[in-house]
């Protein structure tokens, strides 16, 4: 990081296609830099090791090319962006994926379609598309925001932090039940949380352990039972030695 | 428009309109004297009251000193070096066939070609270019309704008794030194005057454009809408790109007779020097309307050109139940400097105002708004709204605000909101992971920061005004 401390030392993952991989752990244990490392954000160096998808390095790309090449970030915290309506914002992403594949902006009538659809998906009213991005959305409105852009963007990798915190049992309902019905043999999804809750709606593959900037353990949706029954607590004591 | 305009906008490293035509042109030697103003007035066969109307400013300038309490820095005028007058030597024109085909080029480059306008946007033109009016479109369909609308020339032969009339009447000649050299040396510029009850069926434009090196533009506008009419009327500016500062110190009157309503739309992007700040346009403007009974006056600009800038659109609210709104953004970048604002004049009863300015500062570059809230003492029950914004980029530039407010009327009320800001690398961030550059993200939250006034302008202006907010910024953010 800018200031000197590392963060992690000691991730190695591996995600393949129409995989679901959750990663736990408590705070600090660097769930989010994690994230903001893998979608390329600049105020933190990497020191060692790389970050590949499809066998090519993403270390040299921007974070806009990462996005273009399909990674995803559904972020723990927005960010408002005043004046700037949803359908807008939403607008000139989609068209600038398009533009990195070559492709021309998307056409008016398909766009709404497209909109449309995925708001249906997330039990969205089309009032949304009109609004100032997050502005005044309340927590459970700008996690369903998030994962109406994942929706539009059709990512290969998406990773979503910490999306279940803030929301209510049917936010959460519904927020999973969007990332399942966009799951396909082709896309991956890396979801970070603290709590099993949202395993139950979108259940993973594979469940890691993150403690002080290393995955200490990896198992299935067991592993996740276990964490919720047991807290973090015997994991500590069983790194303490290593 | 489709982002991809804007990224192709932003993309672009030059200034976008530094270019210059050649065609033949009809000067006078520079320098600035009684004889300077009588050959003007007489190469233009003005009448005598017109003559002397300008002696008489003449008069008036040279006992005035050029004014410094502006918040801006740059070497004055040498105003005996400006040539007052040029011409494109072919003047008379009936159709586009018989325009300077070398004209007809810089309006193709400027992506206004007349033909264009005339069939696809029902846009009326009159076009300024150095000075005189070459080209007027759609003059008859709005003969039709009784609209005049010609170069400022032309009315005063053919509307002698409305030009005498309301020449001067909103900005005196004794208002300030740069209004009292336009009253001198004016050369051209708009006349339009809106019949009673007549609803304007299409929205006015001028496109001016400064061509002549070392000529100094001197436009003057006069907007008469008489009673329960209605006019939107567009004023757009591009300039090529020169060495020397070129003075621009138009005039721009407006007159709304009672329950008139007229709504005045700028976007100006004049040249405004390169990265180091050499060049530029200077644009000190007196622009001001007055507003009778109910009536309504509406400016908008959106600046984003020129090297300095003193501008200061004006309503004075004469009238009861007037109404007077400023809509304002104004970006700076590289060592722009821009002092300009508003004065909402209340002297009716139950007047209101509004006043939003957004200031947009990168580079190396002073923006400062200015604004006069006055509420006078028949101003019963008169209200004013002001929000006042700014937006910094980097840290080598400086935001200012300067509002002043007197009132001399205890029922009055004035409101003033102020912010600053700063554009967050959160934002910018957000907008990367979502696949947009950062120039992109720039734009995007640029114009999101000024969609307050951007949607008070027509669509097709605001669709340039959002590629110029772009393209000024560009480089802003490292």
């Amino acid at each position: 990081m800018a200031d000197g401390t590392s963060i992690l030392k000691g991730i190695n993952l591996e995600v393949k296609p129409g995989e679901v991989h959750a990663i736990m752990g408590p705070n600090g244990s660097g769930k989010s830099t994690l994230s903001s490392v893998v979608a390329g954000r600049e105020e933190y160096e990497v020191t060692g090791g790389d970050v590949l998808l499809d066998g090519e390095s993403l270390l040299d790309c921007s974070p806009e090319e990462r996005a273009h090449k399909g990674i995803f970030l559904s972020f723990q915290y927005p960010v408002e962006i005043p004046g700037v309506s949803v359908s807008n914002f939403i607008k000139t992403a989609l068209n600038s994926h398009r533009a990195a594949r070559g492709e021309g902006p998307l056409e008016a009538a398909l766009l709404l379609k497209k909109m449309r659809e995925k708001l249906e998906l997330l039990e969205m009213d089309k009032s949304f598309l009109s609004r100032s991005l997050n502005e005044g959305f309340s927590g459970g409105e700008k996690k369903r925001n998030e994962i109406f852009q994942m929706a539009m963007l059709e990512p290969r990798l998406a990773i979503l932090d910490e999306t279940d915190s803030g929301l209510d049992i049917d936010a959460l309902r519904i927020v999973a039940q969007g990332v399942n019905a966009l799951k396909s043999p082709k896309n991956a999804v890396v979801v970070i949380t603290h709590y099993q809750r949202l395993l139950e709606y979108i259940v993973p593959d594979f469940v890691h352990v993150l403690l002080n900037g290393k995955i200490v353990k990896s198992g299935t949706k067991d592993l996740a039972l276990e964490l919720e029954e047991r807290g973090y607590d015997w994991i500590k004591k069983e790194n303490a030695g290593k | 428009m489709s982002q991809d305009e804007i990224l192709e906008g932003v993309t672009s490293t030059e200034y976008k309109y530094g270019f210059t035509t050649d065609f033949e042109s009809d000067n006078l030697p520079p320098g600035l004297d009684e004889e300077v103003i009588r050959a003007l007035s007489a190469k233009k066969n003005e009448p005598e009251w017109l003559t002397d109307w300008r002696l008489e400013a003449f008069r008036i300038w040279q006992s005035m000193e050029e004014p410094e309490w502006a918040n801006v820095r740059y070497t004055k005028p040498d105003y005996q070096a400006i040539s007052y007058y040029s011409a494109p030597v072919k003047k008379q024109v009936n159709s586009l066939d018989e325009v300077d085909p070398e004209l007809l080029k810089t309006f193709e480059k400027l992506g206004i070609s007349l033909d264009e306008q005339k069939r696809l946007s029902g846009v009326a033109m009159d076009v300024v270019v150095d000075s005189v009016s070459v080209a007027t479109t759609f003059k008859a369909t709005l003969a039709e309704k009784g609209i005049i609308f010609c170069s400022i020339s032309d009315a005063v032969h053919e509307h002698p008794e409305l030009v005498r009339k309301y020449l001067g009447s909103v900005v005196p000649r004794t208002d300030n030194f740069f209004a009292a050299l336009n009253s001198a040396v004016f050369t051209d510029g708009s006349f339009c005057y809106i019949p009673k009850g007549v609803r304007c069926p299409m929205e006015l434009s001028t496109y001016f454009r400064i061509n002549q090196a070392g000529t100094g533009q001197f436009e003057r506008t006069l907007l008469i809408a008489d009673q329960g009419s209605y006019v939107s009327y567009l004023e757009g500016c591009t300039a090529p790109s020169r060495d020397e500062n070129q003075l621009h110190a138009a005039v721009v009157e407006l007159v709304a007779m009672d329950d008139a309503e007229i709504k005045y739309s700028t976007v100006q992007n004049w040249y405004p020097g390169d990265a180091q700040g050499k060049g530029g346009v200077f644009n000190f403007v007196t622009k001001r309307g007055i507003c009778e009974k109910r009536a309504k006056i509406s400016w908008t600009q959106v600046e984003t050109g020129s090297a300095v800038t003193w501008k200061y659109p004006s309503c004075i609210l004469k009238g009861d139940d007037s109404v007077g709104e400023f809509y304002s953004v104004a970006v700076t970048n590289h060592y722009q400097q821009a002092d300009t604002g508003t004065k909402m004049i209340h002297l009716g009863k139950r007047t209101k105002s509004t006043i939003i300015s957004k200031g947009i500062c990168a580079g190396h570059s002073n923006g400062s708004y200015r604004g006069l809230v006055k509420m006078g003492p028949r101003a019963e029950g008169a209200r004013n709204f002001s929000q006042c914004d700014s937006l910094l980029m980097g840290d080598g530039c400086g935001s200012h605000t300067f509002p002043y407010i007197e009132i001399q009327n205890k029922s009055a009320q004035v409101e003033h909101e102020a912010t600053t800001s700063k554009i967050g690398e959160d934002q910018i961030f957000y907008c990367n992971q979502r696949g947009m550059d950062t120039e992109a993200a720039i734009a995007l939250i640029v114009n999101g920061y000024c969609k307050d006034v951007l949607k008070q302008l027509p669509m097709e202006f605001a669709v340039e005004a959002q590629k110029l907010l772009a393209i000024s910024l560009e480089g802003s953010v490292g």
